[in-house]
């Protein structure tokens, strides 16, 4: 259901209104300058430095690898996520709150630390990485990047799925039952379109925090160079010159995606309109 | 016909206690209780949403017990009709046939023409009014021809006026499909209204089975009976017997009634509120029981007023709108409570 705010003629807002609107105002500015500021800066005082990043075919691979291995990530968090999260929504369990934090570790483990553990698991030599050596390579490989985005951002779908499942009245899928629909039925034809918003959130999450991993990647794949390692790469080579106009253009083109993304699915899920 | 064996089911800190229960083929059959008796877990258990811990459920002399839900042939119509919201009317109706893989082309048309909803096909459940999104989940629920509809709370989230019509609607359905019904409800009215036959759960046991008669006139102890409406049960002590005219003190005054029971028994004396009649003054009749009161509350009911009267205990009364108003009934005026012997009913 869509709120809309009450619609107030009186000029004079509350105090609380108004503490808030201003707490809110800090926020949108702390991310905004900081952001505007690099962009604008970017663009006004050294445009033919960000016109050579466009141009660079290096800088646009790795861009194009970032958001293709975070757009893997996130859809392996969706196969593995959507159905954590109905268990989770739906179902008590012993040990079901030792489950539940142990998916949210990724999200409080320093991503270097997790980037290590990955390596040991997935690495050459790794527990997993070493028996399928021979069929695929995680180690300086995409698997490895699509590995180390999944194991930071899988939390996010996972939770957010999760609470969209829980938002679903357990009777409508009961209703459905006695109408004849078998489980799967009742699940893919009624819960899921029904919480499909919050996964479509969870997945927007989950890509967005794929996208901006560095520290777990850079361990187990410093090559070939995502987005991030190929600022920081060109930040420790050549200076923050040399790594701003890089920057600058991966925040362009995912804040577009997201904004389409945004944009398009803001109907979803609404069904009080005729 | 449905068949509950020996039905026992714990389910968080509650439990369904050996549960026996038949209900025969086209009964308007009404589960009766308060809030938390177990009433919703019973009808799940039926449905199948929920496997009993023992015992056995026969649909027609076919064990269910471990069918699922979608094997049953049962509808279920919930408190809050659960209709799906991302689907039109249309879609919510033809959601049955389509699972059920059913081929009725007129069977939408007859069914919505029937519950007057053929204007609101196109239309999606969250725009519908209460009345609306009812007709809409029974007709949702009728058109696959369940062999048993199961109501849960139907009629609780209407409206009064819609509620009237509603009851109707139900009732009609009913006989014209000749279908068992299965309603639970923890409203006393709507089951006497309703049923062919009621059971009455509390704290997960099964306490009585009957005709509505049978529950609200003789409720088998004082729980039901103050459950089921004898709104005025008072606790007393039998003085004497004589001829099946029995004298009690309760509450410190002497009624009397008729009943069975030994001098210096302990019973409780339930008195339904629309048996007593008020007047101003008082008149000598064949009524056996007359208590001097004042009133002491007032409250409009629809057609019906209730009135408190505190007679030394507080006595509740049902007169009609008319009445409370010709006779002026108001906090501190004073009245008699007069009603029969034979109003009473004695419980041991």
């Amino acid at each position: 259901m869509r709120m809309k705010p009450i619609a107030r003629k009186s000029k004079k807002l509350e105090p609380l209104i108004s503490v808030f609107s201003f707490l809110l105002l800090v926020l949108f500015l702390f991310i905004s300058v900081t952001l505007a500021n690099m962009i604008i800066g970017q663009l006004l005082n050294d445009f033919p430095g960000f016109e050579a990043a466009v141009k660079n075919r290096n800088v646009l691979r790795s861009i194009f690898l970032s958001l293709y291995a975070g757009l893997l990530a996130t859809l392996i968090a969706l196969f593995l996520g959507a159905p954590t999260g109905y268990i989770l929504a739906r179902y008590d369990f012993p040990g079901k709150r030792l489950v539940e934090s142990i998916i949210d570790v990724p999200v409080v483990v320093p991503h270097t630390v997790a980037g290590i553990a990955l390596l040991t698991v997935f690495g050459s030599r790794g527990l997993i990485g070493e028996p399928l050596v021979s069929y695929i390579r995680f180690s300086d490989a995409l698997p490895g990047i699509v590995v180390a985005m999944l194991f930071v951002s899988v939390p996010y779908l996972a939770n957010s799925a999760r609470e969209g499942f829980k938002s679903v009245n357990p009777r409508l899928e009961k209703a459905a039952r006695s109408l004849g629909a078998p489980l799967w039925k009742a699940f893919f034809l009624v819960t899921l379109p029904l919480s499909a918003r919050h996964l479509l959130v969870g997945a927007i999450m989950t890509w967005a925090r794929a996208i901006s991993e560095f520290g777990a990647v850079v361990i187990i794949a410093y090559y070939p160079m995502i987005g991030p390692t190929l600022i920081y790469e060109r930040y420790i080579s050549y200076g923050l010159s040399a790594s701003r106009p890089i920057a600058v253009l991966l925040i362009l083109i995912t804040l577009t995606i997201f904004i389409v993304i945004r944009i398009l699915s803001a109907g979803w899920s609404i069904y009080d309109r005729d | 016909m449905i068949e509950i064996k020996a039905l026992s089911r714990k389910w968080k800190t509650f439990a369904l206690d050996s549960l026996d229960l038949t209900i025969r083929d086209g009964e308007y059959f009404v589960i009766l209780g308060p809030t938390g008796s177990g009433k919703t877990l019973l009808l799940e258990l039926i449905a199948g949403f929920h496997h009993p811990d023992s015992g056995k459920i026969l649909i027609n002399g076919k064990d269910v017990t471990n069918l699922s839900p979608e094997k049953r042939n049962l509808a279920f119509v919930y408190q809050d009709y659960s209709l799906f919201p991302h689907m039109t009317v249309k879609k919510n109706i033809e959601f049955g046939l389509k699972m059920k893989k059913l081929k009725a082309p007129d069977k939408l048309r007859e069914i919505s023409e029937y519950l007057n909803i053929s204007h609101l096909l196109k239309r999606y459940p969250l725009n519908l009014s209460g009345g609306e999104q009812q007709r809409v989940s029974l007709a949702r629920a009728l058109v696959t021809d369940p062999e048993i509809l199961m109501l849960d709370e139907p009629l609780s989230a209407l409206d009064p006026r819609t509620q009237d019509s509603a009851r109707e609607m139900l009732l009609n359905v009913h006989r014209k499909g000749k279908l068992t019904v299965l309603h639970i409800t923890h409203d006393q009215t709507e089951a006497r209204i309703m049923a062919d036959k009621i059971a009455v759960v509390m704290d997960g046991k099964l306490v009585q089975v009957g005709t509505p008669e049978e529950i609200f006139e003789k409720p088998a102890n004082d729980r039901i009976a103050d459950f089921v409406g004898f709104e005025n049960v008072l606790k007393g002590r039998v003085l004497s017997c004589e001829g099946g005219l029995l004298r009690i003190e309760a509450e410190g005054a002497v009624l009397e009634a008729t009943g069975e029971a030994e001098v210096g028994d302990t019973v409780h004396a339930g008195l339904r509120p629309e048996n007593i009649v008020l007047s101003k003054i008082f008149t000598q009749s064949s009524i056996r029981n007359s208590l001097k009161g004042t009133v002491t509350e007032v409250q409009s009911l629809g057609a019906l007023v209730r009135v408190r009267v505190d007679c030394g205990f507080p006595l509740n009364v049902l007169v009609t709108r008319q009445s409370a108003g010709e006779m002026e009934l108001a906090p501190g005026v004073p009245v008699y409570a007069q009603f029969k012997a034979s109003s009473i009913h004695v419980l041991r």
